[in-house]
């Protein structure tokens, strides 16, 4: 009877193999399950929930299982949050349904359309959770900002934690072959090391040893060498704010990742453009900061510059003066560019909208131009390939 | 089979976290604990330890530790010198082979309880080294081509506090449990059991206090369960009346000796904050 809870769960999301259910089984062999339904929810808790954010899903499928009268995956369609429909919408229309919106003119209007188209997608596919996947293939605008960078509707950037929640389960229902942990951003990265020998010696130098002991005619002369570290030096430029909203659960994993991986990681921040001021504190943002020019001047060039933003916006944002959102900016953020990648020769921007819709914002195809290239995508093989143009 | 984790004396577990031990020692898998700092992870092993009267071995992991460290390291420096010096040691390898607490506690002759501290401080990879030895609780030698064997299979409690994944393989041989952040229930048996003789009024309004302020939105660190034994001891010691720590009554904003829960100044000047706000709209 446990291999369909077995399967239920793996249904439900919960990595679960082979090897968790055969353990399970062994223990309950041993007698260890036997007291109570409690001791076995907790028994079958530890043998197969390997990650504590999975304890909801089990929890739920444990419930619906053993209770056998509530079909788990219609509750989880009922506890859908209700602004994940509103992205969801967002994220579906066409852009002909988009215009309609606007002459509609009403959010609440267009909800109750989606609801509609919900239910209709629910009954062609009867499996709960497919009409989930299918959502997030959909070729249009992310979360409807069109890409000229008009937002239709008010959705803003309210309750995004709701939304994040779930995006984060929908990423790994999507793909799992694409998911981006920090561990594997870090196993990418490392491939950027470095390794020099500086500071105090605490190592044995075989050879070094030989070589003097022998010279010194048999007598032992030991040799130490200081311990490898990594010098590799990167100065990091994130994108915040605005359309950077979605991103931000990858774009915080891969600057976890960097920080724990780079000893020299310096780090500003941008706001859809880089202009003639940069900032190291987000929340400070409005009153610290830190010019373009200092920022090249204390970093040498030998940093490796990585500058991570989705590259959309309006073109005029990028070559014209005075076109920044935010503020006043007296030169265009072109030749802002220019300057930062004639300072440290080896760049890369990483963007981290899906490649696939690269070609339907004319700000990305500009920049990339204006890159020469050195634009790859924040997926794992973009990665690999940013890494190998920095070294 | 060896007799039940209860709990002990001094630490009290859930119902939740005996089913995890006792399926992790009757099974002999490595019993993986996560969960917020402070909430008896590392003591979990040595409690066990005491419990069932069974040796405590210690790895505690550092970010420069090795898989390889555990098991057992070669002094080729030593023996070079040796060999200079005539030492007749030298002709013998397994002079030089330092046992590792893996091999330590593999080496035991009755069930001994290893607790692996710490396992995410390490690098990437060292999960990844550990594979066969949590498995089938062996490792090769090559110095002196020799297989150690465990002769009884460790308890082997791992500790992880999140700060990196850990690999897919690993867990799979592993058990896995979530400490849980007490409820008020738990926690006052778990005051009780450190401090018997503890006023119940006191304890009452430290109680109160305590998850007040755990409550406090967007706090950098939390207090946990040590900073709360750590904090009541100090109002113990100082002979804090139980009315002092009732703030809407008192002039004074913040719990008396707070540093021992608030451990940063932007916590705590966002709880004064807070408290401020409270209390005049409380007027």
């Amino acid at each position: 009877m446990l291999v369909k809870f077995f399967l239920l769960l793996k249904r439900a999301g919960v990595p679960v193999s082979i090897t968790e259910l055969l353990s399970l089984l062994e223990a309950l062999k041993a007698g260890l399950g036997e007291v109570s339904a409690e001791r076995f929810y907790y028994l079958a808790r530890t043998c197969m929930v390997k990650d504590e954010r999975h304890y909801d899903r089990f929890d739920q499928v444990f419930a619906a299982y053993f209770k056998g009268a509530q079909d788990l995956f219609a509750l989880l369609e009922r506890e859908l949050p209700p602004d994940w429909l509103e992205k969801m919408a967002v994220r579906d229309l066409s852009d002909a349904e988009k215009a309609e919106i606007e002459a509609l003119g009403g959010w609440d209007k267009l909800m109750e359309t989606l609801r509609q188209r919900l239910e209709e997608q629910k009954e062609r596919h009867q499996g709960g959770n497919k009409w989930i996947g299918t959502a997030g293939t959909s070729p249009f605008g992310a979360y409807g900002y069109n890409p000229e960078g008009v937002r239709i509707g008010q959705s803003g950037s309210r309750n995004r934690s709701a939304v994040k929640v779930w995006d984060k389960r929908e990423f790994a229902n999507l793909d799992d072959t694409v998911e981006l942990g920090t561990r594997n951003i870090k196993l990418a990265l490392r491939k950027l090391r470095r390794f020099a020998r500086r500071g105090a010696p605490t190592e044995l130098a075989l050879s070094d040893t030989i070589d003097a002991t022998a010279r010194s005619g048999g007598w032992l002369d030991i040799k130490m060498v200081p311990e490898r570290h990594n010098v590799i030096k990167v100065l990091l430029l994130l994108d915040v704010g605005g359309s950077m909203d979605d991103h931000v659960k990858t774009c915080e994993e891969l600057f976890s990742a960097a920080r724990s991986e780079f000893k020299h990681l310096e780090h500003f921040y941008f706001h859809n453009f880089t202009y003639e001021a940069l900032w190291r504190n987000n929340k400070r943002r409005h009153n610290e900061h830190i010019s373009t020019v200092e920022v090249m001047r204390t970093y040498a060039s030998d940093y490796k510059l990585i500058l991570v933003g989705d590259a959309t916006m309006s073109p005029y944002e990028v070559t014209y003066a005075g076109g920044g959102v935010e503020h006043w900016n007296a030169e265009p953020g072109s030749v802002w560019l220019q300057r930062l990648m004639k300072a440290y020769p080896k760049f890369v921007w990483i963007n981290p909208q899906p490649q696939a819709r690269w070609r339907n914002s004319p700000s990305i195809e500009m920049i990339r131009e204006m890159v020469e290239g050195r634009m790859y995508p924040l997926t794992l093989a973009g990665l690999d390939d940013a890494i190998d143009a920095l070294s | 089979m060896a007799g039940e984790f209860r709990g002990t004396d001094r630490y009290i577990a859930t119902e939740e976290l005996m089913a995890a031990v006792n399926a992790a020692t009757v099974l002999s898998r490595p019993l993986l604990i996560k969960g917020e700092p402070g909430t008896g992870k590392t003591l979990l092993a040595a409690e066990i330890a005491r419990s069932l009267s069974k040796p405590l071995y210690e790895w505690h992991i550092k970010s420069t530790t090795k898989a390889q460290q555990g098991l057992y390291e070669y002094d080729a420096v030593s023996r070079l010198r040796d060999s200079q010096l005539g030492d007749p040691r030298v002709k013998d390898i397994h002079n030089y082979i330092v046992k590792g607490t893996l091999w330590e506690a593999f080496d035991c002759d009755v069930q001994p309880v290893l607790l692996i501290d710490e396992i995410d401080k390490a690098d990437i990879e060292f999960p990844n080294d550990l594979l066969r030895e949590l498995d089938r609780m062996e490792f090769y030698v090559y110095e002196t081509r020799e297989t150690v064997r465990a002769k009884q299979r460790p308890v082997i409690i791992i500790t992880s506090n999140n700060e990196k994944e850990l690999p897919d393989a690993f867990l799979r041989r592993c058990f896995f449990h979530y400490i849980r952040f007490p409820d008020e229930a738990t926690m006052t048996q778990i005051v009780d059991v450190h401090f018997p003789q503890l006023k119940r009024e006191l304890l009452r309004e430290a109680l109160t206090t305590f998850f007040k302020i755990r409550e406090t939105p967007g706090l950098k660190k939390k207090p946990t369960t040590s900073e709360l034994l750590d904090w009541i001891k100090l109002l113990v010691a100082e002979d804090i009346p139980p009315e002092a720590l009732r703030s809407d009554d008192t002039k004074k904003l913040i719990p008396p000796l707070y540093g021992a829960l608030l451990k940063n100044e932007q916590d705590v000047h966002l709880f004064e904050q807070l408290l401020f706000l409270n209390r005049r709209n409380a007027r």
